[in-house]
């Protein structure tokens, strides 16, 4: 957690006074009433892991600081566990928000310091791709090599494969065509920069 | 009573013992339960993570296939009941998303049936009384603390189902079924499964916390509404962990049912507390 200081003209960063409005448009959410009342935060099961404290996140939504939120790792750690949506006195929909800045993130070409979790959600989207369902194997075995980490959890794995809890083949759903559509017509089209 | 049912992936993986109590326990209280034919991923966090749209489209062609069933819904998992409701609202209110589901599944989606989750229907439409008057091997002198987790029951306009706060259904369930249930303060936090592969670090300290306060409320075992919560505080506690129940696998005790077949796959070995109250038998 850091405390942002607004230092004199010139010497700020960068602020991009659409920002905000750019993302209540892209989410559909108002977050310009939160007040900072914190409660949010106070109640968030992650905030003690994260760089920005969610209402930090709102602040500087807020104040147009664009940089910074979008290489934020909070935005990555969000566990959209609804806590501070649930809590919020001003009907702020963070998680919803949180995705929005996950999204725009990807699509200005990002890459956080949270890298192995965006790698994780493409793997994870593959297998839906590929075989309609997850395969807890195929998507541990991709999603650990490709993060360059292969022999973190294999002990946990080989246990839960002795528990009868991993099925070594994958098997794919019958219309995994449809699926296909699904991909092309939603997240293939060339997208925009924003 | 029939229900159209959404398993969900980790039914037939990690969750196994999940599916197995959920089909013995169902078909003992007289719920058969139609699994969608062809069903996909709900989409999850991966999905809602990096591409709203893409998140609604996989949910929605479950419920497009659900629709066809021409029944309510059931859905075993937390995070795949959340995305369908989400989902619901999202194709009522966004008559282009509709449209586009539609070119690609061949019929509109109307959404003229009931969404819900697993714990909701056991407690809700069998009910306490039915419950009470089926249990045959009460799991008397148990101790045990009800573990909600995040999006069964938040944010209430969506889930429609108990309080945000402070839940009681799952309460009353394990009341009913003879055992002591505790109060204790974790029952809605959130276990991080989300980041239960990415950041494990996260995961481990959020799982340790809900255990020791689950310890320090006195509670001999966990029970769960949800395979992520199962999974995640089954595997990343460690040694001397408390066994972590679906609600299913002890209702499932409760009812005279043999839970042998979905016993025996826990990360955290729960014969030793079950066989000393005499609730399996031995061996």
């Amino acid at each position: 957690m850091k405390v942002i200081t607004i230092t004199k003209a010139g010497e700020a960063e960068a602020v991009d006074t659409g920002f905000a409005e750019l993302v209540q448009q892209k989410s559909g959410k108002e977050l310009r009433q939160c007040y900072h009342c914190l409660k949010c935060s106070a109640g968030c099961p992650i905030a003690f892991a994260m760089d920005w404290i969610p209402n930090q996140i709102i602040r500087m939504v807020q104040l147009g600081l664009k940089e910074r939120v979008l290489f934020s790792s909070t935005i990555w750690l969000c566990a959209s566990c609804e806590v501070c949506t649930t809590r919020c006195p001003n009907e702020v929909d963070l998680p919803t928000i949180m995705d929005t800045l996950k999204e725009m993130a990807i699509r200005n070409g990002i890459k956080s310091q949270q890298a192995a979790i965006q790698t994780f959600h493409r793997v994870f989207l593959n297998c839906i791709r590929e075989y309609g369902r997850i395969h807890e194997v195929s998507l541990l075995a991709f999603y650990k090599l490709l993060s360059l980490n292969p022999f973190e959890d294999m002990g946990l794995g080989m246990k839960m494969f002795r528990k009868g809890k991993l099925s070594l083949w994958p098997s794919r759903i019958q219309n995994v065509h449809e699926l296909d559509a699904i991909f092309r017509v939603f997240a293939d089209p060339k997208r925009s920069k924003t | 009573m029939k229900l159209s049912y959404f398993p969900g992936c980790s039914l037939h993986g990690t969750a196994k013992e999940y599916g197995l109590s959920t089909s013995a326990v169902c078909q003992r209280l007289g719920l058969e339960l139609i699994e969608i034919p062809d069903w996909n991923c709900c989409g999850a966090s991966s999905g809602h993570s990096t591409n709203y749209l893409l998140a609604q489209a996989l949910a929605a062609r479950n419920l497009i296939l659900a629709e066809k069933q021409g029944l309510d819904l059931v859905v075993s998992c937390a995070a795949c009941f959340s995305r369908f409701k989400k989902t619901d609202i999202a194709l009522k209110e966004n008559a282009e998303l509709n449209k586009k589901m539609e070119e690609i599944m061949g019929v509109p989606y109307k959404g003229g049936f009931e969404i819900r989750h697993l714990l909701d229907v056991i407690c809700n439409t069998v009910g306490w009384d039915t419950i009470r008057k089926k249990v045959s091997n009460p799991l008397k002198d148990l101790r045990l603390v009800p573990y909600y987790g995040c999006v069964i029951v938040r944010p209430h306009e969506v889930t429609q189902f108990d309080d945000e706060e402070q839940p009681q259904a799952m309460d009353n369930l394990i009341e009913a079924i003879g055992a002591e249930s505790l109060p204790w303060s974790d029952k809605t936090e959130c276990c991080g499964a989300s980041l239960s592969l990415t950041r494990v670090d996260i995961v481990k300290k959020i799982a340790r916390d809900i255990i020791e306060m689950a310890k320090e409320a006195g509670a001999q075992a966990v029970v769960t509404a949800c395979p992520l919560c199962q999974a995640n505080l089954d595997m990343r506690y460690g040694e001397d962990g408390l066994p972590i129940f679906y609600f299913t696998e002890l209702l499932g005790l409760a009812l005279g049912i043999d839970g042998k077949s979905w016993l025996d796959r826990h990360i955290t070995d729960p014969l030793p507390l079950l066989t000393s109250f005499n609730l399996v038998k031995r061996g």
